[in-house]
Formats: structure tokens, sequence, C-alpha cells
């Protein structure tokens, strides 16, 4: 049996799962482009103007994300076409419940994130710099051609954090889109507004992981702040992007009637009662081992507090096999689309409204 | 106030501390080191070291001190501090060969001597010799060495550290620059080990505090770095920690200690000097004021002292 951590440290060795370019990186040049987004300063410093943390960088230093780095105050990402981590993926696994439901995402990552959540399942890439994890060369064009060759209609950027990988996500995005693929992006949406903009110009959908309602658990657990990521929402929702929220619970952390409430209240008030909102299990990882995984019934009572509050669509997530999976029609609460896991049963919409009361369920449904 | 919050708060530690010998610091210059010209000279570096190392441990031979350090049969580990490239911002090549060569001298095998920090390529750029040629001193970076794979945890800090420190030395001498660090504050001793972690970038916040002082507790850093010898033959007081020439002086000095708090304090000292005299505003009012020294000292960290009472400075 592989746990997740052993399936994590073999990521970087897809090929059993898709046609792998054979060799691997050695060419460091390759990953090395010019960032988009960032401010000259004196005496060859540099501002990274890509996340709301804005590095003050000097030279010959990178940033709190580990993968841009300051050369001579020139300012450059070196993850570019660098990954590390490529599976195949139901959408579903991300987690986008409304968004082409059963299709599979071709789902890549580099190392480096710009926050360092205490909970990370990830961290083993995510709080790692380029040079510390294996990877291999993937050219955006080559991604899509991946996608489709392994029957990929989806392109996910996700594991790690997009943001840090921003100009070659986007290219890539460009590539697949190009060949009939569409992209979706897993972030911690802790990102500048111009950057997200543009962005939104790339892309076909967001999952944000909101990982409290507080902007204590923001500084504390999560080592960023709360205010750019909601108004990284907003900000999509006003872009017309679609888009998921995850709230990962944590006992004793962020689980209280007050934060749910909260949260529910703000995205009702800001994004509108149609954008899914998932409250997903926790399981000990990384720096947070001292907690126990989420009880079941916390989830429930955050699902039932979402809903009444006028959110459409509250799930439960990280529990296979739980009613709470399945998408209900806000109408006739009956299943729409039924779930296991990351299985999808039966979908009983007829485009895009419940095929027994002929209620419009949001979502981006496809054919 | 319970006995145990008594001992922890510091009260108790304060007590405990009445007795302790004073944390020593020797400062050794050289005015000469360049002689004539703006080079420094290797001849008058390393008797500038051994003086340095004499005046710490109480010796007259310079060998004799360094036995106390390192034991024949031992694998040492020198921790430089090169980031910065090529200039008298990174740990002097000069100094690191001198050390070597004491080293070899004090009995320990060229072939365990261990010269390391994060990268290759930044060994290379700030002027080391990289060699595998069997029996020499060896030179690699921690991406060719390699990083634990189980976390080390003190604190915030959840870090992989760096083989070179865990597996392969059995002591590590650390070797920093005194220099001024434009979000910490300053770097010396405590901020060096950020060289031998995984993810350095993640404690660059909040004036590194009080991650610099959680990594350097960290089991494998406590137990095993013996002694600091902190390269200030020419530290920088403004815009480090990159090499901006403009801000640095030629101080011809090496600052030794065991413990790294009292070093970094007095590294600090000598930094607000020197902007003082240069008419900058101190590190404080530069909203960077190194807490993490402070940190460092305190009850639950226990690294060494910030107290200058309880600072032996020695100037020779």
């Amino acid at each position: 049996m592989v746990d997740r951590r052993a399936f994590l440290k073999t990521a970087a060795a897809p090929v059993a799962v898709c046609a792998w370019p054979a060799a691997a990186a050695s060419d460091d040049s390759r990953f090395i482009v010019e960032a988009s987004f960032y401010e000259k300063l004196p005496n060859k410093k540099i501002r990274c103007k890509l996340c709301p943390r804005e590095c003050v960088i000097d030279d010959r230093e990178r940033g709190y994300c580990g993968v841009r780095e300051n050369r001579g105050g020139v300012y450059y990402t070196l993850v570019w076409s660098r990954v590390c981590a490529a599976h195949i993926d139901p959408v579903e696994k991300k987690p986008l419940f409304h968004f082409h439901p059963g299709s599979l995402a071709f789902s890549i990552a580099t190392a480096g994130c710009n926050v360092n959540c205490r909970m990370c399942q990830n961290w083993e890439i995510s709080q790692s710099r380029p040079e510390q994890v294996v990877s291999n060369y993937l050219p955006p064009q080559e991604v899509a051609a991946l996608a489709k060759q392994n029957r990929c209609p989806i392109i996910a950027y996700t594991y790690g954090e997009p943001t840090v990988f921003y100009e070659y996500m986007s290219a890539a995005a460009d590539a697949g889109r190009a060949a009939g693929v569409k992209s979706v992006v897993v972030t911690g949406g802790y990102i500048q507004q111009d950057p997200l903009k543009k962005l939104c110009r790339h892309v076909d959908a967001v999952k944000v992981d909101l990982k409290a309602f507080s902007p204590k658990f923001y500084k504390e657990i999560v080592n960023g702040e709360i205010k750019p990521v909601l108004d990284a929402l907003v900000t999509l929702r006003a872009q017309g992007m679609w888009t998921e929220v995850v709230y990962l619970v944590i006992p004793t952390l962020n689980d209280t009637d007050e934060q749910f409430t909260g949260l529910a209240k703000w995205m009702k008030a800001n994004l509108g009662p149609d954008v899914p909102v998932h409250f997903t299990r926790f399981h000990p990882e990384y720096l947070l081992k001292n907690l126990p995984p989420t009880p079941v019934p916390t989830l429930e009572r955050a699902k039932a507090v979402a809903e009444a509050e006028g959110l459409r669509y509250a799930y439960v997530g990280n529990v296979p096999g739980h009613p709470g999976e399945n998408t209900y029609c806000p109408n006739c609460k009956r299943v729409v689309v039924e779930r296991t896991g990351f299985s999808v049963g039966s979908v009983n919409l007829d485009k895009g409204k419940c095929r027994f009361c002929r209620q419009p369920v949001a979502g981006v449904w496809g054919a | 106030m319970n006995r145990r919050e008594f001992v922890i708060t510091g009260a108790g530690a304060a007590l405990a501390g009445q007795n302790e010998p004073k944390s020593r610091v020797v400062i050794a210059r050289d005015p000469s080191l360049r002689g004539s010209g703006r080079n420094i000279e290797s001849a008058r570096l390393l008797k500038l070291l051994d003086r340095s190392l004499t005046a710490f441990y109480n010796r007259d031979n310079p060998l004799e001190a360094w036995k106390q350090i390192a034991r024949p049969g031992e694998v040492v580990g020198l921790k430089v501090n090169c980031l910065a490239g090529r200039g008298t911002a990174s740990t002097n090549p000069l100094l690191v060969d001198a050390i070597a060569e004491r080293l070899q001298q004090a009995g320990i095998a060229a072939k365990d001597i261990l010269i390391f920090d994060r990268l290759s390529s930044d060994l290379e750029s700030a002027g080391f010799r990289l060699s595998d040629r069997a029996g020499a001193v060896r030179f690699a970076g921690n991406d060719v060495l390699g990083y634990e794979e189980e976390l080390s945890i003190f604190g915030s800090a959840g870090s992989l550290i760096a083989r070179a420190v865990t597996r392969t030395c059995d002591c590590i001498i650390n070797l920093p620059v005194l220099k001024d660090h434009g979000i910490a504050g300053l770097t010396a001793a405590l901020k060096n080990m950020f060289g031998a972690i995984h993810n350095p970038n993640k404690y660059h916040v909040d004036v590194g505090d009080p991650y610099i002082a959680d990594v350097y507790a960290l089991p494998p850093f406590r137990n095993k770095v013996r002694v600091a010898i902190c390269d200030a033959t020419t530290p920088q007081y403004e815009g480090g920690p990159s090499y901006m020439p403009q801000w640095s002086w030629p101080m011809n000095g090496l600052l030794v200690a065991r413990d790294p708090v009292a070093l970094d304090w007095t590294g600090w000292q000598i930094i607000e000097k020197k902007r003082a005299e240069k008419g900058l505003q101190t590190l404080e009012a530069a909203k960077r004021k190194p807490a993490y020294i402070a940190t460092a000292a305190n009850a639950a960290h226990r690294l060494g002292t910030n107290d200058p009472n309880r600072i032996d400075r020695v100037e020779v």
C-alpha cells in the first residue's frame, strides 16, 4: 500500500500514467525566463508584484516562494516548464464539482509556494526550491499535447501553488486552448489584482482554498493574509470566472459555528449563493500533526450552517461515500450529480437544468 | 507563578545564570592586514587567525587552540556564507584556507574537512575552487550533498537540515560574515545556519524574528557548532546582504566566540557604531532591529547571552 507521502515522493515519475519526455531536467537555463510582474529598485534590488507579499529582493536572493530570483537587478522565474509532479486526476479531485463532471484533468505542478500553511499536504514540493525536487522539462506545447494524448479535456495547475509559476501556467493554458483543452487553477488565491485579472483571460475555472475566515488564522497558520484572498474571490466572480471554494476544516482552529456563519454570509453577500463551497476533512500533516482528523459531524454542521445562510451548493469533502458529496437540485432537492469519492455516478442534468424540475443548476456542465 | 513558569520565564533562569561563566567574544584586528595595498595578505591573515584563537582558548600555541575545537578522526564542517558571490560580502577564501591549514596541522585529515554552503555554484562564484580530488579538502553545496527527509521542528521553524550537518560532519565551525541585512538587520553567526536548511526563504519575514533563533535552536546546529569565527575583515554596514562595496569598510578583524548570541550582539554594536559614524539611522529606526538576537537569548531558546554584563569582550 502506497501512503500519501510515498505517492507524492514519486510524483515526479509519472511515466506510468502518461508519456513523459525521457530526459530529466539538467540544463537549468531552459527553466529560467524573466518574470512578468516586478519593479526595479535602486542598488539592483527588485520588488515582486505578483503576490501581495511584495518581497523586496536583493541581488542573488530569492523571494518567499523560493522559485523567483533576482539576478543582477533582473527578476526571473526559475520554474518555467520545470514540472515536478504530473498526474491524471478526475476534476472532482481538485475539487471542482460544477465544472465538466467526470472529466479527467492533466494535472501539473512545479516546486514553490507563496505561503507556508502548517497543514500543507504537499509540503515536500510546495515548500521546496526547484533544485531540491526532481523535475522534468515540459514546455507549454507538450503540456497541451500530453493532455490530448491522454484524453484529458482539462489541464489543472495544482498540488503546489500555481501563482508562483504564473508565466508558465498562462502559456500552457494558451497552448491548451489552442488545442481545445480547458485550464483550471487550484490556488490559495494569494495573488495581486493585476496578474489575477490577466490570468482570467487564459483559464476557464478556479478553485480557491479559503483556509479560514479569520485574519488571525491566516497570520499564524497560513503565514499570509486573508484580505487579498477575499479580494481575489470577488475579482474572479466579477471577471465571470467559474469559481469554487474549499474550506479545510481543522479541529479547534477554524471549526466554530461563528466562523462557518461568517464565511457563508460573506460568500452570499459578495459572491452570490451559487458559488459551491466544499467543507473538507483535515488529516494531520506537515507541521500540524498534533491534531486529529476532522470529525464527520463537524463537516456536516458546516454544511448545514452554509445552507441555512442561503448557499445553494455546500459539500462535505474527503469523506468518500458521504451523501454530502452529491449535488442536489436547489429546488426539488433531488440528486442531480451523484458522486462517490472522485467517481461520478448518475448525472441528472439536461443543458444545465435539473432533469426532474427544470431548475437551472449553476456550473459549467459541458455538452 | 508556579515553579515551572518561574524557571521558564526567566526569573529562575536569571538566578541560575549568575554563576555561569561569561561568554567570551574575542575581537582581533590587524591594521596592517592589507600591507601597503588593498588586498588582504594571506600570511597576515593567518597570524590574525592565530592571535584570535589563542586569545579565545587561552593557549600560547595556535595548534593547541585548534585541538580544543576538533580531534583527529572527526569530520569538521566549515559552514561558510557565500551567497553574495565574489567580493567581501562572502566568507573570504583566504580565511577558509588558513583555517583548513591549521586544522590539518592539528591532526585533522584533509579529507575530513568539508567546506559547504547552500549551492556549489555559490561556492564557486565566491572564489572557492571545488575539488573532488581524493584525500583533498572537500568543497560541496547542499544541492549536491542533499537534505534530510524528515522535518526538524523548533518553534516556528520546520525545516529539512543539510546532511552535511546531520550525517557527514561530527562538528561545525561557523564562518559567517559580519554585515547588514536588508530584512533581518544583521547577519552573522545565528543567521548563517539559514544556508544549511532547505527553506530559508520562508524565514525572511518579520525581521527574521523568531525564525533565525528557532532555526539555530534545532538540535543539529545547537549541538554541533563548536565555535564561530566571523569574518570581519571587510564588514558591510548598509545594503546587505548583497555585496555593496560603497558601504563596506576595512575593519581588518575577526570575531571569535562559542556563544553565537554574544557574537551577534557584539557584531551588531560594531555595525551600529559604523552606521552612526556614517550618519545613517540606527537599525531600529530603519525598522530592522535584529530582535532575533534577544529571542535567541530568551528562556525558550537559551542559545547564549545578549546581556553586555555577561559578555567578556576581549580585544587583541
